[in-house]
């Protein structure tokens, strides 16, 4: 079933298929526009699709992801470009001229998902869905519910056509090692910036033991080994050993609200440090949980969630930063922190740490003219034609992004018309 | 009836070394009738395709792809216009049962029948087209509905405006400066909420209604007919689509006494202190300059007894405030006294800027009273300082930051008023009176706040979610409130700043645009983007039992003096609750009815008892559990081979009828599975799964009718992302019913 209807303007270009870009996509497209969708990953979803749950719900993101896809797969007017980055962007609004460059994926559309490549291929990759926690073969689904429903070859770890099992393998055709980088020019007349974010990288924070003790981990990480289709299936467990966790240290503000890291705050990390520590609760009744905040930033009805953690017995919530964490033999972990209410200094022990990292903007390493104007940390202000959507442009929630989707979408679809 | 039906018939991806495909075609022509069986080893490859379009080109020709799942391939599978099934050997067959086995080629058998009298009972959708306005209502003048506005009118819409206050501007017009919205985030900004009325007032596309209430909105969506009460007299209407951005009112501080407020004139609220500002700010009670201005915030937000949320706005707004009092009277010092300082994202920058102001104090604490002495001095008590468990600071001006309350009226709050006020004028019997009379206790307080004034049989109003925000329940679809077409904007659907309030207004104006779009193409709007078909009502069997009007989640249908339904084809999602509500089986959608579910479930082969094998039917919902079992599939997990699945629009869809006609037909046992419910509901068209456990009462009822065991029908609710419990379930449930052995009505 396809709806159909006659475009009403200029074509939009929507860069990133997060939840930002893909509520941009589908709502301009919905209003009647054409759309091009350009996505570097192999997939669609972006950050989200990589989260367990949402707060304040606990609902899984690929339920709403999926009413995203079927929405997708229903309209013609998406352009869907994977694998893709925007290498250039010229012209004026109402007549952008953007060049994208589509890597190689190895896998075609003949794909059925039928999994026979994967049994016979003989490299293994870090998964990067799962933040290198676990690895796949070279030839992979990026995972279980991925959009485009199609396996790619990653090929920094594929020997090419020296091996090619997979293509011998593979009934469909639909494996081309020989595959080259293509270039595509588009004409678009406004354009959506919704490049998302990436964790900030907490080897810059050194006081917090990170790539040193095992048992410090991020919170993107967190999310990856609580889920199902994680390294561990779900189960919460200790790097260093394999065991549940009886007691879970959540470093708040790892990195944000810094001069010396991010100048910002991260607007989510409160939140999805209060939703793991609900993760630990639910699934380890004897586990602790101690949080270590600056202040506890749960706006709006969220506040409803923060109340919920504190009436919790086995959670405590101590405001004050953790200065340094070590680890002793046994891969256990010592916080120091300092109350900074009662004015002392506190020695913490825990047998995880997870640290809340904040949210650097993509946009700030992408490949935009530099006329567009970016703030210092890289956050994206708009500019003729061209519309910041979601952590582009500020750190927000997942709502925030697909609410500013929405709103970037009017903008692009109809400046055209007007501006 | 089955010739001109064509069977394609796909033999990769395992399903050939699962299955004998040339007995699945045999069985296809000499069973089915079918007019052409074609096997493909791979059907969605050129040959394949090309085969398909080819075989229903042909007038009302129609194709069952047996093949993988429904939700995969389906750009090689898209034939718009045409009438195509699927029956999943790959997913629901070839991956999670044992290859080559009997009972695994019974159920690929079975997925075919069901999938051939689908095709063949399945009509053809036309887009429902009438004649639609584009125009768009916008409700509230203030920092959202300008936005609104502004850009709906700019993008060519028609737009009337409507504000109850006689100037346009909102509570933004009335603040002294804004803090910060543009980098560096640091300074504070002009206010902008009457330039953008300006604007509004100058834009030809615009037409403003101060002082204006709504009298009544009827219709429907693309037709909504509006009815307002000017200074003028009554002007009338008819628009597409509302924006309701009707803003918020300061949480009334005449409830907090304990803060000192009304008990000395030197406590204000934060929107007093604006005015405050703006005039030079002066102790009210001697018109001296205050020296120690005390910010109470969360007063009342945060409080159980009072707001019990976050008013969101209220930190950066009182350290706002404090920069007032620094620039105003550079001698003055300014005392937040705070629980969390809520400065998001790059707000920051603005609170660190008002930390390196030297006369700007910043104290976290858990604010008790505030003390009025005799002589009118002020002392603000806070416990759990920094500087110890309990102080006093004294205040020459206390500024209570007050939080924001929804101007929202709760439709099915003020339905319920109004059907207990019926019911009381009717007399109806004692104990309906009494419940009439304790709806009325409960939520009395309702009556009057009416905004919108909708014709609705569900209520005048957006209904509200929690603590009276018509809000989205959903986090992916923030815009989504449960009347189609009306989409509340700012900080009437959650506490926000002015910044995320224009956001909003663009947001929901491109909602209400593309509504507009949407209906006059004939399609149907999220969740269901893009769908054609809609619910057929066959009145003259209607018996007025209303259930459909009670239980449509979105407010669709109105009833007649008598009960009788009176449908609203673009107030509706198509999520089918009403079809699986109707007792009498007159609602049907021309691809998804009654009659085309039932006929697939007595399509499936009932073996006789004695072969001890049972047959479990299944209903999925097709936007969680279905593909949760897809998902398992991929993983080959395997299941029990007696379950049949048929996908459903939404387990409130299911009719009863069905359960009654598998029970009767012999299937041993049914399982339902949906979305979880409750509070924290997942359910797309909100209480599809609550419905069906509504339902399910009546479905015992049956069970106990034909002397059958309450366990042969289970409900279950499941994420999406427990894929793993899908195979569990099944198998669970497969063991159970084993265990209770055969239904008795097999072979009757």
């Amino acid at each position: 079933m396809t709806a159909t209807s006659s475009a009403v303007g200029a074509p939009v270009l929507v860069i990133g298929g997060g939840i930002s870009g893909l509520t941009a996509a589908l709502e301009a497209s919905e209003a009647g526009h054409e759309v091009y969708l350009v996505e570097r990953n192999t997939y669609l979803g972006g950050r989200v699709v990589q989260m367990n749950k949402y707060f304040p719900k606990m609902c899984p993101p690929t339920c709403g992801v999926e009413i995203f896809l079927k929405r997708l797969r229903t309209t013609e007017r998406v352009h869907l470009l994977t694998d893709s980055e925007v290498a250039a962007v010229s012209g004026n609004p109402g007549a952008f001229t953007v060049t994208v460059k589509t890597r190689p994926r190895g896998v075609n559309a003949n794909c059925t998902n039928c999994g026979a490549c994967v049994a016979v291929c003989p490299r293994e990759r870090p998964d990067a869905y799962n933040y290198g926690l676990s690895k796949t073969k070279a030839i992979h689904l990026p995972f279980g519910a991925a959009y485009p429903p199609r396996y790619a070859i990653d090929f920094a770890h594929c020997d090419g056509k020296s091996c090619a099992k997979c293509v011998a393998a593979c009934q469909y055709a639909a494996i081309d090692l020989d595959e080259k980088e293509r270039t595509k020019t588009l004409t678009v007349g406004a354009i959506v910036v919704a490049t998302g974010w990436k964790p900030y990288d907490a080897k810059k924070l050194e006081h917090l033991a990170y790539g040193q003790a095992k048992n410090v981990v991020t919170n993107v990480e967190f999310e990856r080994l609580v889920a199902a289709d994680g390294p561990t299936g779900g189960k919460i467990l200790r790097p260093s050993d394999g065991q549940p966790p009886k007691s879970v240290a959540f470093v708040h503000c790892a990195g944000s609200r810094d001069e010396l890291h991010l100048p910002h705050c991260s607007a989510v990390c409160c939140m999805a440090s209060f939703k793991q520590a609900r993760y630990v609760l639910d699934q380890l009744p004897e586990a602790k949980v101690a949080h270590f905040y600056i202040d506890r930033r749960a706006p709006g009805r969220l506040e409803d969630f923060l109340q919920a953690l504190e009436a919790e017995p086995r959670a405590t919530l101590t405001k004050g930063k953790v200065a340094k964490i070590t680890e002793d033999a046994s891969g256990g972990l010592i916080l120091e922190a300092e109350d900074t209410l009662l004015g002392k200094k506190l020695g913490f022990t825990a047998d995880l740490a997870v640290l809340a990292v904040g949210l650097v903007p993509e946009s700030a390493t992408a490949n935009f003219p530099s006329s567009w104007p970016a703030e210092p940390t890289g956050f994206l202000g708009a500019s003729p034609g061209v519309f910041p959507a979601g952590c582009a442009k500020r750190p927000g929630d997942v709502a925030t992004a697909a609410r500013d989707g929405a709103a970037a979408a009017l903008k692009a679809a109809f400046c055209g018309k007007v501006r | 009836m089955s010739d001109n039906i064509h069977l394609f018939i796909c033999s990769g991806c395992g399903i050939g070394e699962a299955l004998d495909t040339e007995a699945l075609a045999t069985v296809a022509k000499d069973e089915l009738g079918v007019a052409e069986v074609k096997i493909d080893p791979a059907l969605c490859g050129e040959a394949g395709v090309a085969a398909i379009r080819a075989a229903i080109g042909q007038n009302g020709n129609r194709a069952v792809l047996a093949a993988c799942s429904h939700r995969e391939k389906c750009d090689a599978f898209s034939f718009p216009g045409r009438i195509v099934t699927r029956a999943s050997l790959r997913d629901a067959v070839a991956w999670v049962q044992p290859k080559g086995e009997e009972n695994t080629r019974m159920m690929a058998e079975d997925y075919l029948r069901m999938a051939v009298i689908q095709a063949q009972k399945t009509e053809g959708v036309e887009p429902f087209k009438l004649e639609i306005s584009d125009a768009i209502l916008v409700v509230g003048g203030g920092t959202a509905g300008l936005n609104a506005a502004l850009e709906a009118a700019a993008a060519g819409r028609e737009v009337v405006l409507v504000e109850k206050d006689a100037e346009l501007g909102g509570w933004a017009a009335k603040n002294h400066k804004l803090f910060p919205t543009k980098a560096p985030w640091r300074d504070l900004e002009e206010p902008t909420a009457l330039k953008l009325a300006e604007k509004a007032r100058s834009t030809p596309g615009i037409t403003v209604h101060t002082g204006t209430t709504i009298k009544s909105i009827s219709g429907q969506p693309g037709q909504f007919d509006v009815v307002l009460v000017t200074p003028g007299g009554e002007v009338k209407f008819r628009t597409g689509a509302i924006v309701q951005a009707t803003g918020f009112k300061p949480y009334d501080a005449s409830k907090l006494g304990h803060l000192g407020y009304g008990k000395s004139k030197d406590v204000v609220t934060n929107v007093e202190f604006e005015q405050m500002a703006k005039a030079g700010i002066r102790r009210p009670s001697d018109g001296k300059a205050p020296g120690n201005v005390v910010f109470v915030q969360c007063a009342g937000s945060r409080d159980k007894a009072h707001l019990p949320y976050c008013s969101a706005v209220c930190c950066r707004v009182g350290l706002k405030q404090a920069l007032y009092v620094r620039e105003q009277l550079p001698n003055a010092k300014a005392t937040v006294l705070y629980k969390d300082i809520r400065t998001p994202a790059q707000w920051e920058d603005f609170y660190r800027r008002v930390q390196e102001d030297p006369g700007v104090f910043l104290l976290k604490g858990e604010v008790t009273g505030v003390e009025v002495g005799a002589d009118g001095s002020l002392r603000v008590l806070a416990d759990n300082t920094p500087l110890g468990e309990k102080v006093e600071v004294p205040a020459d001006l206390v500024v209570l930051a007050t939080g924001l309350v929804p101007q929202a009226a709760d439709g099915e709050a003020i339905r319920q008023v109004r059907d207990a006020r019926a019911v009381i004028a009717k007399n109806d019997s004692p104990p309906q009176v009494e419940a009439a009379k304790k709806t009325l206790e409960r939520l009395g307080q309702h009556e009057g706040t009416e905004i919108l004034n909708l014709t609705y049989r569900q209520g005048p109003d957006l209904p509200a979610l929690v603590y009276g925000f018509p809000d989205s329940h959903f986090i992916c679809f923030p815009f989504e409130t449960r009347r189609t077409g009306i989409y509340a904007a700012g900080t009437v659907r959650q506490p926000c700043d002015s910044l995320s309030t224009a956001e909003d207004a663009c947001g929901a104006t491109m909602k209400a645009m593309q509504a507009t779009k949407l209906l006059a193409d004939g399609l149907a709007v999220h969740p269901r983007w893009g769908d054609q078909s809609f619910p057929d009502f066959f009145l003259q069997r209607c018996t007025q039992c209303k259930r459909c009007t009670e239980e449509c989640p979105f407010g669709t249908l109105n009833e007649d003096v008598k009960g009788t339904p009176l449908p609203n084809p673009t107030r509706c999602r198509r999520c089918g609750i009403c079809l699986g509500a109707c007792p009498e089986r007159i609602i049907s959608f021309k691809n998804y009815s009654v009659d085309i579910i039932s006929s697939m479930v007595k399509a499936v082969h009932i073996p006789e008892e004695f072969d001890e094998k049972p047959r479990l039917l299944a209903f999925f919902c097709e936007n969680d559990a279905y593909p949760a079992f897809d998902r398992a599939a991929k993983k080959g997990t395997q299941i029990s081979p007696w379950i049949r699945i048929i996908p459903v629009r939404c387990l409130g869809s299911v009719n009863v009828v069905w359960i009654a006609d598998a029970l009767s037909r012999g299937f041993d046992g049914i399982l339902l599975i949906g979305c979880k419910s409750g509070a924290d509901y997942q359910c797309h068209f909100i209480k599809g799964s609550e419905l069906m456990k509504t339902r399910s009462t009546n479905i015992q009822e049956k069970l106990k009718q034909l002397a059958l065991e309450s366990e042969r029908v289970r409900i279950e609710e499941l994420s999406i992302d427990e894929f793993d419990r899908v195979p569990e379930i099944i198998n669970e449930f497969a063991g159970q019913i084993e265990a209770i052995g055969m239904n008795p009505f097999k072979g009757f």
